[in-house]
């Protein structure tokens, strides 16, 4: 009853290279807060339905509850402990964080919107913060902040 | 003030129980009875598992009592000889590895010989499923005033209704979890939870300890609502012998389908009411019956039903009134705390049942309520007299006008006519929330709080009151940090560690900013008396007064409070009469809603959510109360459902059991009326619960405006809806 043989996996975390031996099934939330200890990244449900568990792979936000860790060798993870705090201080003002359970996921598709407006020119905020699921704020803290640090809300 | 621990969550630094790292600790499994009612024959270990490097734990290795003490101790740790609901614990395991535990619990099988469940309230139950007395009644309340059927004999008219309510699951997003470990002969367990004392009170009775042999120290909770404040004590006795067999830490954390399944929801109710009015729509007569689900063991079932049925009539002005309640045995998982507490169920039946009164009445919604809305001096149905200074019919008057009411109701007849499949309708709800434990229970709980000053001369307010993400430690710093004049930083709040803190309650009932914010407040003024200051001292008194004390006597000094109840507040239990409450909220809801008639499908367009709650304290944590509290009432309303079989959720996944999202809702638009309290800290009266009450029967009521139909259940699904509909003569129908 033991795991099975473990995989070399390496990719980029957050600017750094990573080289880990990981079981290549596990899943890349697994590896990224157990093994690797960022516990930065939640786990809200483990079946992609809530977005506690966002991170960026080459660029996209995606639920690293469903990806399988073999799938980032070669490719480049950015995870909530990158983001510099610097930049939260309109989602800290607006209310967008209550229990925080949701917030590392919130912070990461929230960052994707402000590093990529363009989106907004087909989706509203709301629609694009669908994927993470907040229990505690309504979302209206949340799509406030994100407005606010868009600047485009007065 | 920003929120304190805000910038710590928002970087993904906070703590929470599953990011402790502990080496050399085991992860926990808890092995369930899968049978809703029976007698455990038999079980059966795999033999291809290698069970000796398994540590396995039963009801023979509890060194105490085996109850989960809270109300009653009818609850065991694990199950011994029979089982009551599908999800009961049985065994626990720990192993190194967490794949390995959980491929573990899959290889016991659990043998029952079944024994009939009782799973529906709303018939009652045979001989053969009775489990409690002669007939299953958890607790049966009553409150009487005036005489009831000499008035609606005389009414001018009489209107029935019975409406349901089903069970909500919390889904707070971090699941449930603790962690325990042995140190110098004491257990600590650390964990998610929202009532430290409770936990500990069940643990020195289940582990045979001492007082001081159990620490319980909160870790940071992502989300509460209600759900961890009985439920984290089964976790944490579950962890706590794991870690006695073991002799290691031992971490236990449920994974979103085993939260969902094994852990408390709101309890599904039913309520039925007989409304006498006069000819000009002023209630003469209200009677009400209240039937609560309460699962398998009493758990908080008593208070909740308590809760229930002294909000079932409204904040309306009544001098007839009936109120009968009881909370049932079923072989369902326990049903228990949810925000709310068993007001909103009552208050969604009353709201809904008061539209339906207004066009019996031939009034509209607004007018009806307006007549009956409770003014300063008017009794409540136990006889409290409210005189509190809050204008009930300015706040319900503030709603509509906010909402555009009466300009949208224009157009929404016009949508109507327009188009084939849209239709919009404008929904109200008028409601109040008492704040703090109900009747005596506040005196029961005897509340303490220290405030310490430390040598460095900021203080340290010490309570068991946690912060779940509703902002006790903003709200807490703000009070302490007013009160003797010194900054935000100069303030610390002490962990809440039952080795540290006293016992100043549970955090539930919206009592941590109204009561326990006061004793912050009597702690610093105590504090301050101590240091030998006046009463006026503030800011640089009393640092350097903190900091001499500290050099003199080379011991802190500490500030103390201990709850009193405001004057003149009293309640008698054994009749039900008095003041249920020091202080209530007042709110009036007012929601607009689009349903497709080719979908059935319900959309909330707009949101006005008008309260008083006196003084607020913060103006983004308190609208962010109200937000959250409407989105979760708008899912109980519309989405969440769980379906159950054979006493088991079957939708235990946030994939088919369905949440608000962002795109869900619309803003949702918060307006405070600030009547100040002057028993509570500033002025400021409880919140946290209040949102919740208001937002189903205003939703509902407006998708009953909008389509012409009579919703008496939720949640108002698309298949409920369309099927009430084809009831209805089919009239939106339009395709087969
Ligand atoms: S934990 Fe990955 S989506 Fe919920
Ligand atoms: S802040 Fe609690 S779930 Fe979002």
């Amino acid at each position: 009853m033991h795991g099975s043989p473990e995989l070399p996996l390496s990719f980029t975390l957050n600017g750094d290279a990573v080289s880990v031996e990981a079981d290549p099934a596990a899943r890349l939330l697994d590896l990224l807060r157990y093994d690797l200890g960022m516990t930065g990244t939640k786990e809200g449900c483990g079946e992609g339905e809530c977005g506690a568990c966002t991170v960026w792979i080459d660029g996209l936000p995606a639920d690293s509850c469903l990806v399988p860790a073999f799938q980032v060798d070669g490719r480049e993870v950015r995870t909530i402990e990158s983001v510099d705090p610097a930049r939260l201080g309109p989602l800290l003002s607006s209310g967008a964080t209550q229990c925080g359970a949701c917030t590392p996921g919130v912070v990461m598709t929230g960052l994707w919107i402000l590093e990529n407006p363009g989106l907004l020119r087909s989706h509203a905020i709301r629609e694009l913060m669908a994927g993470n699921l907040c229990r505690c704020t309504g979302y209206d803290g949340i799509i406030e902040g994100i407005e606010a640090a868009l600047g485009t809300r007065s | 003030m920003e929120r304190i621990e805000g910038l710590a969550k928002l970087t993904g630094r906070e703590r929470y129980v599953d990011d402790l790292q502990v080496d050399g600790a085991l992860w926990g499994m808890t092995v369930r009875s899968r049978a809703p009612r029976g007698r455990i024959r038999e079980i059966r270990f795999d033999p291809a598992v290698d069970w000796s490097e398994i540590v396995v734990v039963d009801h023979r290795d509890i060194p105490g009592a085996n109850e989960v003490l809270l109300i009653e101790p009818d609850q065991p740790v694990l199950a011994a000889e029979r089982v009551r609901h599908v999800h009961e614990p049985v065994l626990l395991l720990a192993h190194p590895s967490r794949e390995v535990v959980r491929r573990a619990a899959h290889a016991i099988e659990i043998e029952v010989d079944p024994e009939p469940p009782y799973l529906d309230v709303s018939v009652p139950p045979r001989p053969d499923q009775l489990q409690r007395g002669e007939d299953n009644v958890f607790k049966r309340l009553r409150i009487e005033k005036g005489d009831v059927d000499t008035a609606l004999a005389r009414a001018a008219r009489v209107v029935e209704g019975e409406y349901r309510t089903g069970a909500q699951e919390h889904v707070y997003i971090e699941t449930q979890g603790m962690l325990a470990w042995e140190e110098n002969g004491v257990v600590f367990i650390k964990g998610s939870l929202q009532c430290p004392y409770y936990v500990h009170k069940a643990a020195i009775r289940a582990l045979g300890r001492e007082p001081d042999g159990v620490r319980i120290v909160q870790a940071a909770t992502g989300g509460g609502f209600g759900g961890k404040e009985e439920y984290p004590s089964m976790i944490a006795l579950h962890a706590a012998l794991l870690t006695l067999a073991a002799d290691r830490p031992v971490k236990i954390v449920y994974d979103r389908g085993e939260d969902m399944e094994a852990t408390t929801k709101r309890h599904p109710a039913i309520v039925r009411h007989r409304t006498g009015v006069d000819a000009d729509g002023r209630l003469v007569a209200q009677d009400i019956d209240v039937v609560m689900d309460g699962g398998a063991y009493v758990t908080l079932s008593p208070v909740v039903l308590s809760r229930g049925i002294i909000h079932a009539s409204g904040p309306y002005r009544c001098e007839n009134v009936r109120i009968h309640g009881r909370v049932m045995l079923t072989n369902s998982p326990p049903h228990g705390a949810f925000r709310g507490f068993g007001a909103p169920q009552t208050h969604f039946a009353n709201e809904r049942h008061m539209d339906v009164v207004a066009a019996a009445a031939g009034l509209d919604p607004i007018e009806l309520r307006r007549r009956n809305l409770l003014l300063d001096g008017d009794e409540t149905a136990t006889g409290q007299r409210i005189v509190d200074g809050v204008d009930r019919i300015a706040l319900l008057d503030q709603a509509v006008d906010l909402s555009g009411w009466r300009e949208k109701e224009a157009a929404h007849a016009e949508l109507a006519r327009t188009d084939p499949w849209l239709r919009r309708g404008m929904g109200l709800a008028c409601f109040h929330h008492g704040a703090g434990f109900t009747g005596s229970g506040e005196v029961m709980l005897a509340s303490r709080l220290d405030v310490a000053g430390l040598p460095d001369g900021r203080v340290e307010v010490r309570s068991a009151n946690i912060e779940m993400g509703q902002g006790t430690l903003t709200i807490f710093t703000a009070i302490a940090a007013a009160r003797l004049g010194l900054a935000p930083s100069e303030v610390a709040i002490a962990e809440a560690d039952t080795g540290r803190v006293p016992n100043s309650g549970p955090t539930v009932a919206s009592r941590t900013a109204m009561i326990v914010g006061r004793l912050v407040e009597e702690a610093c003024d105590d504090l301050r008396l101590r240091l030998g200051l006046p009463a006026d001292a503030r800011g640089e008194e009393i640092r350097q007064a903190v900091r001499e004390h500290a050099r003199a006597t080379g011991e802190e000094t500490v500030g103390r409070a201990e709850y009193e109840p405001p004057r003149g507040v009293l309640w008698d239990d054994a009749t039900y009469r008095g003041d249920a409450y020091a202080a209530y909220g007042w709110g009036a809801y007012v929601a607009e809603v689009e349903v497709d008639l080719r979908t059935w499908a319900t959309r909330v367009v707009d949101f006005v959510a008008v309260q008083d709650v006196g003084t607020v304290l913060h103006r983004t944590l308190a609208a962010g109360q109200v937000q959250g509290g409407v989105a979760q009432g708008i899912g109980w309303a519309l989405m969440e459902e769980c379906r159950w079989k054979d006493g088991a959720m079957q939708n235990a996944q946030l994939t088919n059991y369905i949440v608000p999202t962002s795109f869900d809702l619309p803003p949702i638009r918060v307006h405070f009326g600030e009547t100040p309290w002057p028993g509570g800290p500033m002025g400021a009266k409880g919140l946290g619960e209040l949102p919740i009450d208001g937002p189903a029967p205003a939703v509902v009521n407006a998708v009953a405006r909008a389509i012409g139909v009579a919703p008496t259940e939720i949640p108002l699904t698309p298949e409920r809806l369309m099927d009430l509909d084809r009831r209805a003569e089919g009239r939106h129908a339009r395709i087969a």
